[in-house]
């Protein structure tokens, strides 16, 4: 995941559409009518909660900014059975834009990313001072921003819904992976990973389409496809377009690679290929690529990959160099590689692989 | 310390229960993945100063310690050139 990180005073530039990805919350008369300490007793608003219900399907992340009790609060939310749908709330006396910060921090997400209910000018006024890039609003206009573009998901996937979950399953192993002593080998074993390979159904295309407009790191050729053109090169006899998704014991990361070939008889092209930047520190970035690669074995045919130098890819580039890819030609930043098919490497002991048909 | 002799330092701390020598091929050896080969590069770079160009990155350049050693010299040489 990349942090994007804004020049002071310089206002987003991305575009508004699903520019939030995670909306922070107040408690005291925002989520709840009342004051949890002065009052005891507090009533859910019901509206508030379907709200988040509804955005958590799409894909939105939650998250908590409260001046309360902690102990008590999150009791509250315990029993209004509302506490799983909030990633790192903070609930403590701190100015609610460090909180938000933490939580910006711990999310990896870049601050232009969040929204942030208060039905207290006096906090909405110390969070837009502090870190200008949160969209703010009251808490009584709710309903009239999230009608806005900036809170409309560009994507939503068969994943969206999943999102939550896979945040939560990022913090269990990130809390495992503090504790672990030993090399990161051991420590990727104890993981349990299996990383499946299977060609694109429909269902997955929009996720695919995501893939490209959203991976520049561990993308070999920055190239975005559409929906419809990905639709027909899956359905082309000429192309194999192959999606990667991994599942470890705390649970799925979602679909998290795609790689596109062009297969000729005797010789195949490896015109794109991407990993999700969730996956970086799990070492599978060549599995798909090796599998790609004893595939064409498999058929007799050589394999050249199309790579565009952007800048922000030489990781996928020391993937492709480590796999035993060689220059065979260049025009500008842009190079064809070619495989030794001679030296494919068997996928690294940690990772079950599974081929689907 | 020479150059060989701290990466092979930071390959037997990766890999503690290897016996590795200079000449070995750690790729023949199987414990190459892309997280490692990445951190390979980033070490590399980032002890010795240099950068590696597209057209070092390549495997036979990363097979040994000493093959990576070699690589660290040219690269230093061509800095001190230029």
């Amino acid at each position: 995941m990349t942090v994007t990180t804004e020049r002071p005073g310089a206002l987003p530039v991305k575009p508004a559409r699903g520019r939030i990805k995670c909306i922070v919350w107040d408690l005291d008369n925002t989520l709840w009518n009342g004051v949890l300490l002065e009052d005891g007793d507090v009533t859910v608003r019901p509206a508030v909660v379907e709200r988040i219900h509804e955005l958590d399907r799409k894909g939105v992340l939650h998250s908590v900014a409260s001046k309360n009790d902690r102990d008590a609060a999150l009791a509250k939310l315990r029993e209004l059975g509302l506490e799983e749908m909030f990633l790192h709330p903070q609930i403590n006396w701190n100015a609610k834009s460090d909180s938000i910060k933490v939580i910006a921090k711990a999310l990896n997400l870049g601050l232009d990313a969040f929204a942030f209910v208060d039905d207290q000018e006096f906090e909405r006024a110390e969070v837009a001072h502090q870190v200008p890039e949160v969209t703010c609003v009251d808490i009584l206009e709710l309903d009239e921003a999230l009608a806005r573009p900036e809170f409309r998901p560009r994507f939503v996937t068969d994943e969206s819904a999943q999102r939550r979950a896979m945040y939560q399953g990022q913090i269990a192993r990130d809390e495992l992976e503090q504790e672990f002593v030993g090399t990161s080998e051991e420590f990727l074993a104890g993981l349990g990973m299996t990383f499946t390979i299977a060609p694109a159904r429909r269902e997955d295309l929009q996720r695919a389409e995501e893939l490209t407009v959203r991976t520049n790191q561990l993308n070999s050729t920055g190239r975005t496809y559409s929906y419809d053109e990905l639709d027909a090169l899956r359905e082309s006899p000429d192309h194999l377009l192959l999606v990667a998704s991994l599942t470890d014991k705390f649970g799925s990361y979602g679909k998290i690679g795609l790689a596109l070939v062009e297969k000729g008889a005797d010789s195949w092209r490896l015109c794109m290929m991407l990993m999700s930047c969730r996956v970086m520190s799990r070492g599978v970035g060549m599995v798909l690529l090796n599998h790609i690669l004893r595939l064409a074995a498999g058929a007799g045919a050589a394999v050249r990959a199309d790579f565009v130098e952007t800048g922000r890819n030489r990781m996928m580039q020391i993937t492709y160099a480590f796999a035993g890819f060689r220059e065979v030609s260049r025009d500008g930043a842009n190079v064809v590689l070619e495989a030794d098919l001679d030296a494919v490497q068997p996928p690294p002991a940690y990772v079950k692989l599974e081929i689907a048909e | 310390m020479s150059s060989k002799t701290q990466i092979l330092d930071f390959i037997r701390g990766r890999y503690p229960q290897a016996e590795i020598d200079e000449s070995q091929d750690i790729f023949a050896l199987g414990f190459v993945n892309s997280l490692f080969a990445m951190e390979l590069v980033m070490f590399v770079e980032k002890t010795f100063g240099v950068t590696i160009p597209n057209e070092e990155l390549r495997i036979d350049n990363f097979r040994t310690a000493d093959a990576m050693s070699a690589l660290v010299s040219r690269l230093s040489s061509d800095l001190a050139v230029a």
